[in-house]
């Protein structure tokens, strides 16, 4: 699971990692910012610069959760991956550093992968099976975010409750003879693959330290090492001398020489670099008043690409008025998805959305039940019908407060949800965060935090991500500042439905995902949130950038390496 | 009362023509701010506070929308200055009337700054002529709360205060102040600057305490409260007179601060401080939302310091606490 925080000033959606080519002329360049193509179809070469407006943080993979993903994913690897391609192959599982991927057997209790022989770290070393019960250990050990993602394991409750004792030699096994990684789990997992995939499973040595490294760069298998990180001022990133490509679709080598993450410059600042060639992407979206005059004065320096977040309102189910479903469905009704996608940047940006799962998504069915026409698509508020269902709650006239940041589109979205609370006649008004907070204080429950804006991007394609964790019962934690479900939904009866459709997705898919579009619709129904929108992500690069390519993975966007700078 | 000194402070800052055409326009903006339902009501016919995203309006005969989004689909444009009743200085990013919100954030940002230097002057007189007074251990403990609250930059110590505070209000025995409300900006900016006054009171009721009016009182049996009242307070006065025009000119700029920083004013309510932040957004396509708040801080607060200098002259034209004004500012300015 993953929500991402709002980057301070952005108006859009965060793309992942960010890359530009720099400094051929003038600031930036160097020696090694030289493009030296050295035959047909060769881009190899240059520097590539990008920009991110937000400090930086852990590049630990055992920390670092969602940020930094796009740019680690350049300089890590797990046994498996999603394949590093355009289009909807992009969230095909790939082997990566495993030879294959490996049918479960036992029930689905037990995977064994073979690992690619003479892979090296940038250290030299090499990649030995028992790195990947370390790195899994380590997890805990560090006190990683992700723990719960692998609690299939065998031994993996019993490091989460002891966390500095944590042995996974019984569920991880290794034999750096036969080259092979055994997996066994106390239950069939049937997203163990996908999980294994993410940057938390990227390996790393066994004696690396097992504590956050913060900004040390961990030694790294994909085609660049990080050279060196300030997280206030930049980071760079270096070829790899060990790195020698074995797979394309995993792990393609680099273009650029050199990748250099500026990081802290401000939104406006950053753009007008882009368009003056001075910098090359910007991991950030442009600010909302800069939309216009690049998309029709640098018309072929923008891409969109469709993106499968989620954004909402969520309304705490448990604290008045939305403890009560018809106050929490007038909502739902009065809100002019038009007025708020024009906020967040324009139709080009965003699509609108009633429901929790996101369009392409495994059991994905159009349903708009929250329109003046109900059916697969939403049109129009209807305001005629939420106001009748205020007055049907009794909770009119009551207190809402917003929970809101600093950054500009949520407090403008905070704002419009203000002025639609207040026409259908509560007293509404806005509690402004800092960005750092924010999030934690409206998971915990203890805060009784009556509504905020927030998005959902899925770790891995299964609808339990979204039902299971973000509006399921298991997704909330009462009194606890990492609990994903913000609205505290939990109805018996749907997650009986989910419970089932988890059981399913081992055995048939199919079955799962018909029963995960249930689930939607039923869930949906209950309101916990406001579905507004879902996101497209904006790409606003130097002219000078060449070779540009999405993918749409967890761990994708822009994909850096594959760019070259002209 | 032809001859007091009052009367001869009056008659010397109507002479003052700075200071009366400050007062004027003071008096102009103040009023304007007051009469911002009548405008919102019956010229822009407009609720300023609520969001007209999808909403359309008249520009010369032609149906236009207030925020039209552009041809590509990326962004939108709100409508600018139109010169009419309706968005005379154009819409913010909402659909919201630039020039109706600028008068009710008028209404809210004078409305802290007074309350906050009303606060500041009743706390910092009470702390300043008790300490003045009663000198020794008391003297001692007033005066090191005041240099303690003295050594934090003032900014930082509002942004710290108004960041702690908003999450859950004040709530104080009986006293409770909502996080949304606009007392919470009053307050904070209130507590801040009390040390710039009261440290002059101190020094005032110090100098005062050795006059032999007062030691001439004393000797006769004088109560604390007769001297207060009756000896310290009116000859203190004149320092907290020159002051509040000040303090005021003070105030609005640390709301437009804590505003900007959305720490102030707690939407949807507004102030000048969070119009020129909702208008940072549109700096390259409409400054106005930004500009014409801004403006209307810089003469606000320019005229209440030329009325200060004025309030300074006419009742000090020797110049006896003008040492202490520049204190004031330096103060405010650290």
């Amino acid at each position: 699971m993953k929500q991402r925080l709002l980057v301070a000033g952005s108006c859009l959606v965060l793309a992942a990692g960010a890359a530009g080519c720099g400094g051929s002329d003038g600031d930036g360049g160097d020696s090694a910012g030289t493009p030296a193509k050295t035959a047909e179809g060769d881009h190899r070469g240059g520097t590539l610069t990008m920009l991110w407006n937000a400090p930086g943080q852990s590049i630990d993979t055992a920390i670092a959760y969602d940020q930094n993903w796009q740019v680690l994913r350049m300089t890590g690897d797990g046994l498996l991956g999603w394949k590093q391609v355009s289009g909807p192959e992009g969230t095909d599982l790939v082997p990566d550093l495993a030879e294959a991927i490996p049918e479960p057997t036992d029930g689905g209790k037990t995977y064994v992968f073979t690992l690619r022989k003479g892979i090296r770290y940038s250290t030299g070393d090499e990649v030995k099976p028992s790195d990947f019960t370390y790195t899994l250990e380590r997890q805990y050990k560090a006190a990683g975010p992700a723990g719960g993602f692998y609690t299939s394991i065998v031994g993996a409750e019993a490091c989460a409750k002891k966390p500095k004792t944590c042995d996974l030699s019984e569920g991880v096994v290794a034999d750096d003879t036969a080259g092979t990684v055994t997996f066994k789990l106390t239950a069939p997992d049937p997203d163990l693959l996908q999980k294994l995939a993410m940057p938390f499973a990227f390996v790393v040595p066994k004696g690396t330290p097992n504590e956050d490294i913060g900004t040390d760069p961990l030694p790294a298998t994909g085609p660049y090492m990080i050279e060196s990180y300030a997280p206030d001022s930049e980071m760079v990133f270096v070829r790899n001398p060990e790195f020698e490509e074995w797979s394309a679709e995993a792990q393609p080598a680099g273009n650029p020489d050199k990748i250099v993450m500026k990081i802290g410059l401000g939104l406006e600042d950053a753009t007008t670099q882009i368009q003056n060639g001075q910098a090359d992407w910007m991991y950030d979206t442009p600010p909302a008043d800069r939309l216009g005059e690049i998309s029709t004065k640098f018309e072929k320096q923008v891409h969109v690409n469709p993106g499968p977040q989620v954004f909402h309102m969520a309304l705490n189910t448990r604290v008045p008025p939305f403890d009560k479903v018809e106050a929490r469905q007038a909502v739902n009704y009065a809100t002019d998805r038009d007025a708020v996608i024009k906020i967040f940047g324009g139709p080009a940006l965003a699509r609108a959305t009633c429901q929790i799962l996101p369009p392409d998504f495994p059991g994905y069915a159009p349903y708009c039940p929250y329109t003046k026409d109900p059916g697969e698509k939403w049109t129009a508020p209807d305001m005629e019908k939420a106001r009748e269902l205020v007055e049907a709650s009794g909770t009119k006239g009551e207190k809402v407060t917003i929970i809101s940041t600093n950054d500009e589109t949520t407090k403008a979205i905070d704002l419009y949800f203000v002025s639609v609370l207040r026409d259908l006649g509560y007293d509404a008004g806005i509690k402004s965060l800092n960005g750092g907070v924010q999030y934690a204080y409206v998971q915990d429950s203890s805060n009784k935090a009556q509504m905020s804006y927030s998005y959902w991007f899925p770790d891995y394609p299964s609808g339990s991500n979204f039902l299971n964790v973000v509006v399921g019962c298991k997704g909330f934690t009462p009194n606890s500042s990492s609990s994903p479900n913000l609205a505290e939904f939990c109805d018996p009866a749907i997650q009986k439905q989910t419970e089932e459709a988890l059981a399913l997705e081992s055995t048939d898919r199919e079955a799962a995902n018909a029963l995960w579009t249930e689930v939607d619709k039923a869930t949906t129904d209950a309101a916990p949130w406001v579905s507004l929108y879902v996101a497209n992500r904006l790409d606003f690069v130097s002219e000078r950038v060449g070779g540009y390519e999405f993918n749409p993975a967890v761990t994708g966007g822009f994909m850096i390496q594959k760019a070259w700078v002209e | 009362m032809s001859g007091s000194p009052w009367r001869l402070a009056l008659a010397r800052l109507r002479r003052n023509r700075g200071a009366m055409a400050s007062a004027v326009m003071l008096c102009v903006i103040v009023a304007a701010s007051v009469a911002a339902p009548l405008y919102a009501d019956h010229v822009a016919h407009t609720d300023p506070f609520a969001s007209n995203v999808n909403g359309t309006t008249t520009v010369d005969g032609r149906e236009v929308d207030v925020v039209a989004p552009n041809a590509s689909g990326l962004g939108s444009t709100p409508i600018g200055p139109t010169l009419e009743g309706r968005y005379f200085l154009g819409a913010d990013a909402q659909g919201r009337d630039v020039a109706a919100r600028m008068l009710y954030g008028g209404r809210s940002s004078l409305q802290i700054a007074l309350i906050a230097a009303v606060l500041t002057a009743l706390i910092a007189t009470v702390l300043g002529i008790v300490a003045g007074l009663a000198g020794g251990w008391i003297d001692a403990i007033i005066s090191r709360f005041l240099d303690l609250i003295w050594a934090f930059p003032v900014y930082l110590l509002a942004i710290s205060l108004a960041t702690v505070l908003l999450v859950q209000g004040i709530e104080l025995g009986p006293i409770t102040v909502d996080a949304s409300s606009l007392w919470l900006p009053a307050v904070i900016i209130g507590l801040i600057y009390v040390p710039y006054l009261a440290r002059p009171v101190r020094g005032e009721t110090l100098s005062l305490r050795r006059q032999e009016f007062v030691e001439a009182a004393i000797a006769q049996g004088a109560s604390n409260p007769r001297l207060v009242f009756g000896e310290l307070l009116p000859n203190v006065a004149p320092v907290i007179i020159v002051f509040l025009p000040l303090i005021v000119a003070t105030n609005i700029l640390t709301e437009s601060a804590l505003s900007y920083l959305s720490i102030g004013v707690q939407a949807p309510n507004a102030s000048w401080g969070t119009i020129v932040q909702d208008g940072q957004g549109l700096l390259y396509t409409r400054p106005w939302v930004s500009i014409a708040p801004g403006i209307l801080i810089v003469l606000t607060v320019l005229a209440l310091n030329v009325i200060g200098d004025g309030v300074q002259d006419a009742l000090d034209p020797r110049g006896r606490i003008r040492g202490r004004r520049r204190t004031l500012r330096r103060g405010a300015v650290a």
